[in-house]
């Protein structure tokens, strides 16, 4: 198994966010993780990254534990974050934001094309442009991309990536589809977060719909379109 | 130059060199502030400790280069392993800041206990070295080289810490955790270990002001609670976390203190708070900063 998540119990002080989740993402895969807003789709992701680490549960990727491990292990071990806020470091520039992505002493996966500055560049066109611009200066959209590129930058073989069309406007959502599309083409398995459903279908060959807390359906994506009264129960259908 | 233009500079001069050794002690505050997001109550004593420490060395070798060396770097090696063995189990007892708050609290008062039990409650004087001890002629204006020496040293360290956050990959790193610690480590680094340089090099800091201050203060005790409240209003003008906004607001409040003990010394020592809250009163987060 790639990676794997299991019965993930995670607290915020009293709060029970995640009860017993458990999900795993296969090598290659894009597997998309549903939902209605504050089921705890973010919290999930944080809580693989070891930013909101769980209580209880086994996390494993590549047949290793990184469950409870610091979070600066599970980035080296090969996991990459692009938040759902962006967290773009406001007063470094472009290039100085993508460069703090590179894992100083970690050397890429043997079978991955790794990520430079380059080849960001090539798949942000906008990036370069603005490579001097401090991240304060960007348009959301631009700085989704950046989010994108830095986390890229590490080259991690699992990609987390929360709600990247969230605010953007048609035409860069379409952009940034495309590009999650490539990514996944060079062989980065992706866990995506997405409210945008036609996003979501297009992309992901399996999903993970949440309720409050819990998985309420996982399946693929045909399984899911044939679920209309689960569909109707835990999203919203635009 | 007239007396009276003569006068002016003269308390230009003294705010200026004030001003940058408050920049000294109030630019390691918001550092640590910006990543750890503790106010390190504690810091002051360091430039206090330092103080001492240069006295100390003064009187076992008569070199006060050696105790500018000497001090500031057993300031920061206490600095090191308070953060390594202290703050950092603070931290994980998941009390959250209050904790922290309440550990550098402790820490300032059991160093300034120690101080008292070791160097007694007295002022202690400290005489600037031979070489800088004289005058100098600015424009008429008989000057003390030693303050000269206090701005030309601050700028040096200044240079220095421009060089490491700007030049260097530590640097990037450090500006980058000043806004954002947990997303650095998300990218793979050790924020702990970054931590503790950190607060290595802003102790340091304080130790460089503390040596540096000692020949124009009175080293006693108080040091700490004087210096600390003001690189306090220091970094909440300039703004929590924002390098920029300590010098800027450190050279202010130097200077406003120069010319308010001139011409209203009734109000200088409100002075600065007066300042303090016309800024919050405008913007909440300092003059450069983005936290409240
Ligand atoms: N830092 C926090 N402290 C306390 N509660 C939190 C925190 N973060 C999230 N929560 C709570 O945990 C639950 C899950 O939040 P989470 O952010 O994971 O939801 P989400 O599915 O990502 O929602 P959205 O679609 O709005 O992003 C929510 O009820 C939320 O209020
Ligand atoms: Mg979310």
């Amino acid at each position: 198994m790639f990676f794997r998540a299991s019965n993930l119990n995670t607290y915020y002080g009293l709060i029970h966010a995640l009860q017993n989740i458990s999900l795993n993402v296969e090598r290659g895969e894009i597997v998309s993780l549903l939902g209605r807003n504050g089921m705890g789709k973010s919290t999930t992701l944080k809580s693989i990254m070891g930013l909101a680490p769980p209580q209880s549960g086994v996390i494993e990727f590549q047949g290793q534990s990184i469950f409870q491990a610091p979070c600066h292990k599970v980035a080296r071990a090969g996991v990459g974050l692009v938040p759902q806020e962006r967290r773009i470091f406001p007063h470094l520039t472009v290039e100085e934001n993508l460069l703090m992505g590179v894992k100083a002493g970690c050397a890429p996966p043997k079978d991955l094309e790794p990520w430079s500055l380059k080849r960001v560049y090539k798949h942000f066109n906008s990036l370069e442009r603005r490579s001097r611009n401090k991240g304060f200066q960007l348009s959301g959209g631009e700085q989704q991309m950046l989010a994108m590129g830095r986390a890229l930058m590490g080259n991690p073989l699992l990609l987390l990536v929360d709600e990247p069309s969230e605010g953007l406007a048609p035409l860069l959502v379409r952009e940034v589809r495309d590009v999650l599309l490539q990514v996944n083409q060079a062989g980065v398995s992706i866990l995506l977060v997405e409210h945008n459903l036609k996003v979501a279908m297009s992309l992901a060959h399996r999903c993970y719909l949440l309720g409050k807390g819990f998985v309420a359906f996982e399946g693929s994506m045909a399984q899911l379109q044939a679920r209309p009264d689960i569909m109707a129960k835990y999203l919203e259908v635009s | 130059m007239s007396p009276e233009l003569q006068m002016y500079l003269a308390q230009g001069i003294h705010g200026l060199a004030y001003g940058m050794l408050l920049f000294l002690v109030a630019s390691g505050l918001t550092l640590i502030f910006g990543m750890m997001g503790i106010l390190n109550i504690a810091h002051a004593s360091f430039f206090m400790l330092s103080a001492y420490l240069c006295v100390t060395v003064l009187n076992a070798t008569g070199s006060y280069w050696l105790s500018l060396f000497l001090a500031p770097l057993g300031v920061a090696l206490l600095g090191v392993l308070v953060e390594r063995f202290m703050l950092r189990r603070a931290q994980a007892s998941g009390l959250g800041h209050i904790a922290e708050l309440l550990l550098t609290l402790g820490i300032a008062l059991v160093m300034a206990e120690a101080i008292k039990l070791t160097w007694g409650t007295e002022g202690l004087q400290v005489m600037a070295p031979r070489s800088l001890a004289g005058l100098v002629n600015i424009g008429g204006l008989e000057y003390p080289i030693y303050r000269l020496f206090i701005i030309g040293l601050s700028l040096v360290v200044l240079a220095v810490l421009s060089l490491v956050l700007y030049r260097t990959r530590l640097g990037t790193i450090v500006r980058a955790a000043v806004s954002d610690p947990d997303m650095v480590s998300v990218l793979g680094v050790n924020t702990r270990r970054v931590f503790m340089l950190v607060f290595g090099l802003g102790t340091w800091m304080a130790g460089v002001a503390g040596v540096a201050a000692a020949p124009i203060l009175t080293v006693f005790p108080g040091l700490a609670d004087q210096m600390g409240m003001d690189a306090f209003v220091v970094v909440v003008v300039g703004g929590f976390g924002s390098l920029f906004g300590a010098l800027v607001a450190a050279l202010f409040l130097g200077e406003l203190n120069a010319y308010g003990i001139q011409f209203i010394p009734k109000l200088s020592p409100v002075l600065m708070f007066a300042f303090m809250a016309l800024v919050l009163a405008f913007k909440p987060t300092g003059l450069f900063g983005d936290r409240e």
